[in-house]
């Protein structure tokens, strides 16, 4: 791959210019994804999580804009693209995969209608071999009998069964990049479990990149490869799932962990990061988390540029844990 | 159960059916041949239950299992098709009596959704205050004092009363919540799903002041929900449901240790882990059923790894395998 990695952000400012004042949605947002790996996207609300992939997928709506930076897929940067030539990628090369599959499906559409036309938008081929594709990615997805949903509508679907129609979709014309934005945050375990299965399967197939973005550590630690952990529209940490969960180095990534009732004793008082995110309206110089932090220092009062603790990591502390 | 001792909360054979009636048109439809029907969905199927006082009893369960509708019928929101419901070993009707009122309120519900169960229109005050006015636990004139000193208990501020509900973030309107069912001075809380909408360092917040809760007024918890982690973090005892049946009941640690009914089992084995890297996920089959048209005999048979022909016609029954632990699975036998 000569060393290009399949899609790379630098230096990505998102910023919304609202009455009330500029909000830094996403504010110097840097990563890198080879084909075939994941990357897990970890924040809160309002962390900036979700602007990040939108950003990518040039789906920033007024009064939002990207203010600067690159994204580079493919070594073409995506800021030259005019409109048609959006048209040609979403979908296409990117496809991005939703919280609410009852959203991003049109529920008077059936199923054959809405598959078929996300092939017929990109390729020029006859409609019966669009519905063998369909057909083809229904199966993988984990969807039996496919012919007879085909002609089903979104209602006739459970969540899980819609959200695999949605994966069906973005998946359809092979895409090199696929953002998925918290598409098991709504569906229950047994579920979750198995579309996990099927995107981690689907991934070392294909060999398309992934970029989850979910607030759940431990989707993460069993789905990615890297991980980057964003606080109030900034990547505070970020590297290898092992390095980044095992040996955290950022107060907030700590606290995160620390606050998972799975690893408290049962009963005990859990771990917890005191206050609350902040508004991202008017965030001053200082570091974001520097309010809720224990490990506060003086330097904080200016928010701390990325430093390359070790290979493959980037932090944003002063006082990192060791 | 200790015999001596009744439960402070007790449910036996506690069925509930929600029945869609055909209206006009499909009644018509209906004259004219087509083919159709009342539908009847049985959310709850017989289910026992018993919650000793100061224990906390997790419920835990997919969507459709009918845990909702269980703390519903719990809290008196619901009443049940068949079985019957004990308050402190009396039926909950020997409660119905003015002089009783105190016993009502002492179950009180906190709802999932902190957004959607907080009036946007009410503040504070009026949100806190009204039900122990109402019900003749405070004076009027003392309402206010009143109300800061519960919004203290929940970690909150008395400069919060005069405000409305979406000045609040999440954390707050759950501990509002929580505020609200506290001022009626309950004995049992039934929690659904109550840290379900919180971010994960806030949900740490809310579990720390139910456990701390607990401890301050001698609490007894319902708590209700899908995820396993909160459950084993907070409960005495957990009860597992599938679609309407209690699959499993028994102690926290035996039972996440040693499931033994298969749906547990793949329960806790789906649940992500963060000590568990680059995991192969080896799912459980198939959908979870519609309550509408459950399968015959164990309702979990047609996705159960282990399941035998018997599965398919007999209704497994609920029964001991170990002092304190309950599981309704053929393989037992």
């Amino acid at each position: 791959m000569s060393g290009e990695p399949l899609l790379r952000v630098e230096g990505l400012r998102m910023h919304f210019f609202t009455k009330a004042g500029v909000v830094k949605a996403v504010d110097d947002v840097s990563l890198a994804l080879d084909r075939g790996r994941v990357l897990g996207l970890v924040g809160e609300s309002g962390s900036g999580k979700s602007m990040t992939g939108y950003s990518i997928l040039g789906l920033v709506d007024a009064p939002g804009r990207i203010v600067s930076g690159r994204i580079v897929l493919n070594g073409v940067d995506l800021a030259t693209l005019d409109a048609a030539a959006w048209r040609r990628l979403r979908g296409n090369r990117v496809a991005m995969i939703f919280q609410d599959p009852m959203m991003t499906l049109n529920p008077v559409l059936r199923i054959d209608t809405q598959m078929v036309e996300a092939v017929l938008a990109h390729h020029d081929v006859s409609r019966e071999s669009a519905l063998e594709r369909c057909r083809e990615v229904l199966g993988r997805v984990g969807i039996a009998s496919p012919d007879e949903r085909l002609r089903a509508y979104p209602h006739h679907f459970s969540g899980g069964m819609r959200q695999r129609v949605a994966i069906a979709i973005a998946l359809i014309n092979k895409p090199d990049l696929i953002i998925a934005d918290e598409p098991t945050t709504a569906l229950d375990v047994t579920i979750q479990g198995q579309i996990l299965f099927e995107m981690q399967k689907l991934c070392r197939e294909s060999g398309a990149g992934l970029i989850w973005i979910t607030h759940d550590l431990s989707v993460i630690a069993g789905l990615a490869d890297e991980v980057c952990v964003m606080y109030a529209g900034r990547i505070v940490e970020s590297g290898t799932v092992d390095d980044v969960l095992s040996h955290p180095m950022h107060p907030y990534t700590r606290g995160l962990l620390d606050s998972i009732p799975a690893r408290n004793v049962p009963g005990r008082p859990l771990a917890q990061i005191p206050g609350m995110t902040p508004a991202l309206l008017g965030l001053g110089p200082a570091c974001a988390f520097r309010e809720r932090c224990s490990r506060a220092i003086e330097s904080c009062a200016v928010a701390p540029a990325e430093s390359r603790p070790a290979p493959g990591r980037a932090l944003r502390c002063f006082n990192p844990a060791a | 159960m200790n015999a001596a001792t009744a439960p402070l909360l007790e449910l036996r054979g506690v069925s509930r059916r929600f029945e869609s009636r055909l209206d006009f048109a499909g009644r018509i439809a209906r004259r004219l041949g087509a083919r159709l029907s009342d539908t009847t969905v049985h959310a709850l199927d017989d289910v026992s239950l018993a919650v000793g006082e100061g224990e906390v009893v997790g419920l835990v369960g997919e969507s459709g299992c009918g845990k909702s509708t269980l703390g519903r019928i719990v809290a008196r929101i619901l009443a049940p098709s068949s079985g019957a419901r004990f308050w402190k070993g009396r039926p909950y009707d020997a409660y119905d009596s003015e002089s009783a009122r105190a016993e009502r309120l002492a179950v009180q519900m906190i709802f999932q959704d902190p957004y959607a169960s907080l009036n946007p229109r009410m503040r504070i005050v009026d949100i806190v205050g009204e039900a122990p006015v109402v019900h003749g636990l405070v004076a009027a004139g003392e309402r206010e004092r009143y109300v800061a000193e519960v919004l203290r208990r929940v970690g909150m501020d008395a400069g919060a009363m005069r405000r409305f509900p979406h000045q609040f973030s999440g954390g707050q309107r759950s501990r509002i919540g929580i505020a609200r069912a506290l001022a009626v001075q309950p004995r049992f809380l039934v929690c659904d799903e109550a840290v379900a909408a919180l971010d994960v360092s806030i949900q740490a917040q809310v579990l720390n002041l139910f456990v701390r809760l607990r401890e301050e007024l001698g609490l007894t918890y319902l708590f209700i929900s899908h995820d396993l982690g909160v459950i084993r973090h907070v409960s005495d005892r957990v009860v597992v449901m599938y679609l309407g049946r209690v699959v499993e009941s028994g102690p926290t640690q035996a039972l996440y240790e040693s499931p033994n009914h298969p749906y547990t089992e793949a329960l806790i084995a789906e649940v992500p882990k963060v000590d568990a890297r680059r995991r192969a996920y080896v799912p459980i089959r198939g959908e979870i059923p519609s309550p509408l048209a459950p399968p015959t005999g164990c309702h979990f048979h047609p996705r159960c790894p282990k399941a035998l022909a018997r599965c398919r016609e007999e209704i497994p029954r609920l029964r001991e395998i170990a002092p304190g632990r309950l599981s309704a699975c053929h393989l037992n036998d």
